[in-house]
């Protein structure tokens, strides 16, 4: 760690550009680009596929919080949740019988307590 | 009776005139005759991109209007045998023609040409309505980036809600350099995320820009590597089964194509 931190500032204060950009394999171990999930058409893919879930599914911000309330609305009856801690959005999940990405729904609901069922 | 493909791609700048224009061109090399028809009404590009901006006596909207008979307003292009255009409005806007006048106008084109091309706007709204209203099939005109990706897919979607069903993919402005690089999306991976099927793949190259300024597409110009691609995706639409330029196996192919980014870059 301290050696890529040294050899960062070094490459930098002299303007070592290819020092960085890994001419050589061992600069390569310190090169940032190197690393494959790193790579910017992984990251552009990543964030391709979730805008397409959301685009795909037509899902707008109104229509999630329609969707909040009605759920809000449903369980207020047992639960006293924090509504304002109430997330819900669209995502995508892996499916366990073949492991390929499809659109899911997750809701992340803080309890403040259970009500006495028994009225 | 000819086919009417209207090429689109909601987002603005991907090259979609530019596409129009090559395969047009490309399409009367193989001895067919073509009209392509600038339906981006308003803002009319496709004349000068074709060389034929002196040319223009009559548009579309006059055609629509009854001003004049539509023979009339088709500009021949007399260096290509059976290349014609029709030029949009520059003066009008989107909605001086209806979808349902395009349907009738793109039903008469069909009846003379063997292809009918429309070069369809940017955008979702009336224009792209237009556009589509009476074609037989859509090409749609894509680049490796996120934004014309997403904008892509709305399309497609669009498409296929009015009944334009499988439609065709060019990706267009591919680095293959910075593809290999990792710094640009797989096209397997594009056609993965879209899920349609690929008519054709279109590296950035200069020669496109180089053609555009003088108003002669880049099919005829033999160097061009993009005027090659052009070439086989015209060949493609005529039934020809031509391999894609696999740009990651075919290594002398891709050491020049390199080579010929490598010269722009640098």
């Amino acid at each position: 760690m301290l050696t890529k931190a040294l050899l960062e500032n070094l490459s930098k204060n002299l303007g070592l550009n290819y020092l960085r950009r890994g001419g050589d394999t061992l600069f390569k171990m310190f090169s940032r680009n190197d690393n494959n999930v790193n790579k910017s058409k992984e990251v552009a893919k990543e964030r391709l596929k979730l805008v397409l879930v959301h685009d795909r599914a037509n899902v707008s911000p109104q229509f999630l919080e329609m969707i909040k309330g009605d759920i809000i609305g449903v369980i207020n009856d047992y639960i006293e949740v924090d509504e304002d801690g109430f997330e819900i959005t669209m995502t995508k999940t892996k499916r366990e019988q073949d492991d390929s990405m499809v659109p899911a729904l997750v809701a992340n609901i803080p309890i403040r307590r259970m009500k006495n069922r028994k009225k | 009776m000819g086919e009417v493909i209207v090429i689109t791609s909601g987002k603005g700048g991907v090259g979609k005139t530019t596409t129009a224009a090559n395969i047009g061109t490309a399409l009367t090399l193989l001895g067919k005759k073509v009209v392509i028809v600038d339906a981006d009404i308003g803002l009319r590009n496709l004349d000068v991109v074709m060389g034929l901006e002196n040319r223009i006596v009559y548009d579309i909207v006059d055609v629509t209007e009854g001003i004049c008979r539509l023979k009339q307003a088709l500009i021949k292009d007399k260096r290509y045998e059976g290349l014609f255009l029709l030029p949009a409005a520059q003066t009008k806007d989107k909605t001086s023609v209806n979808p349902k006048q395009m349907h009738d106008l793109c039903k008469k084109l069909s009846d003379e040409f063997d292809y009918v091309l429309i070069d369809c706007p940017a955008g979702i709204e009336q224009g792209f309505k237009n556009a589509i209203a009476g074609a037989d099939k859509a090409i749609v005109v894509t680049a490796p980036e996120i934004s014309a990706v997403r904008d892509a897919d709305r399309i497609i979607g669009l498409l296929e809600a009015n009944e334009l069903n499988n439609p065709l993919l060019i990706i267009n402005k591919v680095r293959i350099d910075m593809v290999n690089k990792g710094d640009m999306m797989d096209i397997e991976d594009m056609i993965d995320i879209l899920s349609i099927k690929l008519l054709g793949v279109i590296p950035d190259d200069q020669s496109i820009v180089i053609s555009t300024n003088r108003g002669e597409p880049a099919v005829t110009d033999d160097s061009s590597l993009a005027g090659h691609a052009y070439r086989n995706i015209a060949e493609r639409i005529i039934g020809n089964e031509v391999p894609f330029l696999d740009l990651n196996v075919d290594e002398g192919f891709i050491r020049k194509f390199v080579k010929k980014l490598g010269f722009k870059l640098s």
